[in-house]
């Protein structure tokens, strides 16, 4: 009788019919959709990328980080460095960005894997204030005020203004696909079962083998690079940088880890749950500033004291779904006699 | 017999998790008398104290204690009733001194004859390294405190989980030959052992614990060796 | 033609000194949060808002009432416990245990709560809290050498705040209870303490330190509701510059803050904070577990 591992499930034949389905709408999108529409769009995939990166590091290695608005501040200054002083065409930026980002971020670990648990957060957020005040310090990409794309460089995307919007929608679809596909492929090899044998357990997981420090350092650079090519396209988009708005901390952590919290953290489906329900709130409710946050800060509390496992986690919970084949079962012949899903608490 | 026990432990299921334990356990001590609970390794004696305790959350009726049902009571709430233990391994505070030890003991401020001096009195050893971290004592010298921290709280009834555990022969005597004065002040006594020898000599009562349930019940001096080894090992 | 030679010298006194007294502020910013992980192992995120609250709490006390600061935290401090307490108690609570997300998370959104419910009740504009006379007093340590008579009390007050908690800790029944519940839940339950008791009482204490530094703060320098995260990031960095486990050595780490970002100011305005962050990362990255650590058995 054969056995083996299988990662998919009914519900998961029948998520990823559905994302195949969508995937092929939402790139006709400029075919159908006007230029806010786009916009909404793009701003939708980047969000529910840096969450699904943020839920990487935070739900499956357990290094909860406050401080990931360094790497898409620094993805997006180096963007607008080669752009500024070298003249590269943003387009082969972003991928250099996210090359850089990696990196930069090896001394980084080195320095803040000093630091655990609650430490390593706030540590990470001392990185961020780091990279921001350097920032302002470089006079020649705008120091504290900022500064704007030349036009020159912009217009080289493309020339007219409607094709420069598509090329930068496609951009963005394509990073959360990639981004998406990443995590996907990290998760269902080795790595991805030593993951989740750190979060389960990390002295057992050491016991068997596992380096668990290097397994979580691999895993902040993977993440480091990833938000920097997306910070890199956040601000592509925006044609205009500042140390301020490039390391925020609303921005890019606060809204980032409340989609998350709300979405459901430790599984895949979870961040891009939060995302609609968060991007659901904001138009519904039109943006109302300080009070949006606040409300949004005591209902990620409320989630996070009530129902810790997020939206989806309910639905997990109720129903056993799941959208991307990743639950590993074993098959026995042609039996399923263990399934992950069963089994966690 | 006639007066209500103590301490009355009644049909106790424990469970950790989805692991059962203790399956319908009845014990009980007597005011003023000493009870002692044997068995091998896992057969449920520390998860006995620890569900007396309140460790473990337990069936409301299933342990009563002064005439009352507290069993699901939080452990804070049950030290104040009057029951003290002494933890497996000794568990003095780290960062407490010899005297910080005894000292927390007696948070509780109940009155009673158990006080910092009398402590001392019944451990002198404890007295001449009052101020000495408790991670700095020998074994003997840590069991010591614990019981001492126990008593600090004038208490009804004391548990003891191992005194014997890890200590030199000469050394546990030395701590059993305290025990009378102890119940002699009106403690009474439940002790888990696994050396049964001095567990016999220093009870009125004992009973053997097998796979979480008792295996055999009876007056110390009746019961002999070979009917205990039979209920110990299950042969 | 000596005193040319000495004013760069005294220059960089005045420097030190400044930092010095500064970094009085910085150790009780950090001994607040030092005192919650010691005893529960949870790091507030919220705790450099809350100062930031103390902070507007002693605003609207000395409006209202027509008070000083200094009369004010006669009212600041006890709200600001009791705060604390119903906030551990209430809240909290519910967040400890093995898993590391929920207390950082549930923190995380009360500093954005914090911060935004300020922001609604006060807008962003800069407030400070008047001290009268006080503020501009000096006092001549010798020649060329001048300290504030109010930075120099706040750093008395901030040696006194320490050896208060100190004194606590190592003398009390209730720091006694503290320090046994820190090491064992479970034991401490044992000896008739209540966990979600003592966890309360220690946030009612930090708060109450917090509600201090509030004041101190609100009348040293302007602020407004988006300061707090700073404050956190020093108090932060003095915990491990100085070392876990020491009130003492986060004073130290407070002092040692303090002046680095004074030298860095001295150099260049726009490196002060810089050079306390460079403080912290050199520390991190030679000596991890800071200058004055305890060893905790």
């Amino acid at each position: 009788m054969s056995v083996r591992v299988a990662f998919a499930s009914r519900s998961s034949h029948i998520g990823m019919a559905f994302c195949a389905a969508a995937l092929l709408a939402l790139t006709a999108a400029p075919l159908w959709g006007g230029r806010d529409d786009l916009q909404l769009l793009s701003e939708v995939y980047t969000y529910v990328a840096l969450a699904s990166l943020w839920n990487l590091l935070a739900g499956y290695a357990g290094l909860v980080s406050v401080g990931q608005q360094a790497y898409v501040g620094l993805g997006a200054y180096i963007l607008f460095a080669f752009a500024i002083l070298a003249g590269l065409s943003p387009l082969w930026a972003i991928p250099l960005a996210g090359i850089i980002a990696a990196i930069v971020a090896m001394p980084v670990a080195g320095l803040v894997f000093r630091l655990r648990g609650h430490y390593f957060a706030i540590g990470t957020w001392i990185i961020a204030e780091v990279f921001r005040l350097l920032a302002s310090q470089v006079s020649v990409l705008g120091g504290g005020s900022g500064i704007s794309l030349p036009a020159s460089l912009v217009i080289a995307i493309a020339s007219s203004r409607q094709w420069r919007d598509f090329i930068e929608y496609w951009i963005a679809l394509a990073l959360v696909v990639a981004v998406l596909a990443l995590i996907v492929l990290l998760l269902r090899s080795r790595y991805g079962l030593a993951l989740k044998a750190i979060r389960d357990s990390e002295l057992a997981a050491a016991c068997n083998g596992i380096d668990v420090l290097r397994t979580k350092v691999l895993v902040y650079i993977i993440t480091a690079a990833a938000t920097a090519m997306v910070g890199a396209f956040i601000f592509l988009q925006r044609l205009r940088i500042s140390p301020d708005a490039a390391f925020s901390v609303n921005d890019w952590t606060a809204f980032v880890i409340f989609i998350t919290v709300i979405g459901g953290i430790g599984r895949i489906e979870g961040p891009i749950v939060g995302t609609i329900v968060f991007f659901a709130l904001r138009q519904t409710l039109a943006d109302l500033g300080t009070i949006y946050l606040l409300t949004l800060g005591v209902v990620a509390i409320l989630v996070m004291l009530m129902a810790p496992k997020g939206i989806w986690g309910l639905i997990v919970e109720s129903f056993g779904w799941q959208v991307f084949p990743l639950e590993r079962s074993v098959i026995l012949g042609d039996r399923r006699v263990v399934s992950e899903q069963k089994s966690r608490g | 017999m006639s007066e209500p026990p103590l301490l009355a432990v009644r049909h106790l299921d424990a469970f950790y998790g989805d692991f059962q334990a203790l399956f319908d356990l009845s014990v009980d001590v007597q005011a003023g008398e000493a009870v002692a609970v044997v068995g091998a390794n896992g057969a449920g004696k520390s998860t006995l104290l620890s569900s007396i305790a309140g460790l473990i959350r337990t069936r409301r009726d299933a342990v009563t204690f002064d005439g009352a049902a507290i069993g699901g009571t939080p452990a804070h709430a049950i030290a104040a009733r009057g029951i003290a233990l002494v933890p497996e391994g000794r568990a003095l505070f780290p960062s407490l001194t010899v005297e910080e030890n005894l000292l927390i003991g007696g948070q509780l401020k109940h009155p009673g004859y158990w006080n910092l001096r009398r402590v001392y009195e019944l451990f002198p050893t404890l007295a001449e390294r009052a101020h000495v971290p408790s991670t700095a004592l020998s074994g003997g010298q840590q069991q010591m405190a614990a019981i001492g921290r126990g008593l600090m709280s004038n208490p009804k009834l004391l548990l003891c989980d191992e005194i014997s555990l890890g200590l030199a022969p000469i050394v546990v005597r030395d701590i059993y030959a305290r025990l009378p004065t102890i119940l002699a002040q009106g403690t009474s006594l439940m002790l888990v052992e696994q050396d049964v020898v001095q567990a016999l000599k220093a009870t009125q009562r004992v009973y053997c614990l097998q796979e979480g349930r008792v295996a055999l019940a009876g007056a110390a001096k009746d019961l002999t060796r070979e009917a205990i080894a039979a209920a110990y090992f299950g042969v | 033609m000596e005193r040319g030679r000495e004013a760069p010298m005294i220059d960089w006194i005045n420097v030190i000194l400044q930092g010095v007294l500064v970094g009085g502020l910085y150790a009780m910013f950090a001994a607040g949060l030092s005192l919650i992980f010691g005893v529960m192992r949870l790091v507030n995120i919220a705790h450099g808002d809350l100062i930031v609250l103390a902070a507007y709490v002693a605003l609207v006390t000395t409006e209202t009432l027509g008070v000083g600061p200094l009369i004010s935290l006669a009212f600041v401090v006890p709200l600001m416990a009791v705060i604390g307490y119903a906030l551990q108690r209430l809240v909290l609570n519910r967040t400890l245990g093995d898993d590391l997300l929920p207390p950082l998370l549930v923190t995380f959104g009360l500093s954005v709560i914090i911060q935004n419910g300020l922001l609604a009740v006060f807008t962003a504009d800069s407030r400070k809290l008047q001290a009268g006379d006080i503020e501009v007093a000096t006092i001549r340590v010798f020649e060329g050498v001048y300290v504030g008579l109010l930075p120099l009390l706040q750093f008395a007050v901030a040696v006194a705040v320490i050896a208060a908690l100190q004194f606590v800790f190592y003398r009390t029944a209730l720091g006694r209870a503290f320090r046994a519940t820190a090491d064992s839940q479970s034991v401490a339950q044992l000896m008739g303490l209540d966990n979600r008791h003592v966890f309360a009482l220690a946030m009612a204490l930090s708060l109450a330190v917090v509600a201090i530094a509030g004041v101190f703060l609100a009348v040293r320098a302007n602020f407004d509701p988006a300061i707090g995260p700073a404050r956190l990031i020093f108090g932060f960095e003095a915990v491990i510059i100085g070392g876990l486990g020491s009130l003492w050595g986060t004073f130290a780490g407070g002092l040692v803050l303090g002046v680095a970002q004074a030298i860095g100011a001295h150099i260049n305005p726009g490196w002060q904070l810089l050079a306390g962050h460079m403080a912290f990362l050199v520390i991190l990255a030679v000596r991890p577990e800071g200058l004055f650590p305890r060893v905790r058995p």
